[in-house]
């Protein structure tokens, strides 16, 4: 899901080809699981189908799919939409997508800083939901909510990190996001 | 009673410790402040409790302003409707635990013997009752905090405030603490301010308020 959310915002700063935006994915959030090109192309085409980016053109060149796309109108405001909702706070799923949350946030020109302020008032809000099944459960319930209170106390350190570490991660970002520094 | 602070600054020589915070506290409401250390938290309690008068902005507690009072009038206020919890306990050493649950109302003039037998109830629900003839230096950290949530608590204030009420404890001695002073306090209708840095201490709040550089985040 978030796969093609990445591929927006990545999209957003300027027009690209495929292969651009699967190297940045890569070198980004491909640490764990690389993008196949088969399905860079497959999200483009989804994108592309429901109005949230456009082909602009065809380089010239051989290599892979030369097609270049553009975000949209409708594309930008879905992924303001994405950003700007706290993510569900789930004990596994959460870090992976807070963090490409950040940083195309970053990279797209958009403050991280009160995306995170929500972020850490949802994660707050499941913190006292759990300790209220805390206090009323059973002892399994209690273990259940004990094993959910510690992970979402993960998470929330994690957001203090990152926040406290927002001017040089955007300063990282612009960096790689300038193709005159970019080193190969 | 609402206690409402609008707009408050102060600074400490050059270091801004506040910077336009706004915070209102409802009756009863049950209010965690969290944010990174030096962010303004224990000075915002201060401003709130009267202890610190802001240098912008004001304090009111329901329509009265109480951040401008006389410092005699202020300490009144604070006695009569506030209650405090810091983080290592500051029980008076020569007084026994009862003495010291009953000091706040024995100083707003209630009979002694009303007012020792409200520290006994009150020491009674946080199960330290036995320890009630001790002085705080012959009891652990966990037992002489639950004696200054009773003391907190003995003459009902409207609000208290704790600054990092576990802070020394471990987590099951702080739990003990945690539920005690949000239990009673919301069966006897106080509101509470509590800074921490824990989240699973805030989890005991109705909400958080997140301050960064003296001004609330979200
Ligand atoms: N009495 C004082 N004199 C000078 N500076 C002070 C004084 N009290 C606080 N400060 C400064 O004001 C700022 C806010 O301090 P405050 O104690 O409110 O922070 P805090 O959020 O409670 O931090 P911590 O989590 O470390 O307790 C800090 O920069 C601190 O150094
Ligand atoms: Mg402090």
């Amino acid at each position: 899901m978030s796969v093609s959310r990445i591929l927006l915002g990545l999209l957003e700063p300027r027009s690209q080809h495929g292969y651009v935006l699967r190297r940045r994915y890569d070198e980004w959030f491909g640490n764990s699981r690389p993008l196949k090109s088969a399905q860079v192309y497959a999200t483009l085409g989804r994108l592309d189908r429901d109005g949230l980016i456009d082909l602009t053109g065809v380089a010239s060149g051989v290599g892979p799919d030369r097609r270049v796309y553009a975000i949209t109108e409708a594309g930008v405001g879905e992924l303001d939409r994405w950003l700007d909702e706290p993510e569900v706070p789930e004990v596994t799923a959460s870090r992976r997508v807070l963090f490409a949350k950040v940083l195309i946030a970053l990279s797209s020109g958009r403050p991280a800083e009160p995306m995170l302020d929500r972020q850490r008032q949802a994660h707050l809000a499941r913190m006292r939901e759990m300790r209220v099944q805390r206090q009323s459960g059973d002892l399994l319930g209690q273990l259940d909510a004990d094993f959910e209170m510690y992970h979402l106390d993960a998470d929330l350190k994690w957001i203090d990190g990152a926040v406290a570490r927002l001017a040089r991660l955007a300063a990282l970002v612009s960096r790689v996001d300038n193709p005159q520094k970019e080193s190969r | 009673m609402t206690l409402q602070g609008s707009n408050l600054a102060l600074r400490f020589g050059r270091t801004v410790a506040l910077d336009g915070a706004d915070v209102t506290i409802s009756p009863g409401e049950i209010v965690a402040v969290m944010g990174p250390s030096g962010s303004g938290k224990s000075t915002l309690l201060h401003v709130l409790a009267g202890i610190l008068r802001p240098e912008h902005g004001e304090v009111r507690l329901d329509a009265q302003r109480i951040d401008n009072l006389p410092d005699s009038r202020r300490s009144k206020l604070r006695l009569r409707s506030f209650g405090f919890v810091l983080q290592f306990g500051d029980l008076v050493p020569e007084l026994s635990l009862r003495e010291n649950v009953a000091l706040p109302l024995r100083l707003l003039g209630t009979p002694r013997a009303e007012a020792r037998r409200r520290a006994a109830e009150l020491l009674g629900h946080l199960a330290v009752a036995e320890l009630a003839d001790r002085r705080p230096g012959q009891v652990s950290g966990g037992e002489g905090q639950r004696a200054a949530v009773a003391r907190a608590l003995a003459h009902r204030p409207s609000v208290i405030f704790a600054d990092e009420p576990t802070g020394a404890l471990d987590s099951a001695a702080g739990e003990v603490v945690l539920d005690a002073l949000t239990g009673l306090a919301r069966q006897e209708g106080s509101a509470v301010v509590m800074v921490t840095h824990e989240a699973r201490v805030a989890a005991y709040a109705d909400r958080t308020v997140f301050l960064r550089d003296g001004r609330v985040a979200a």
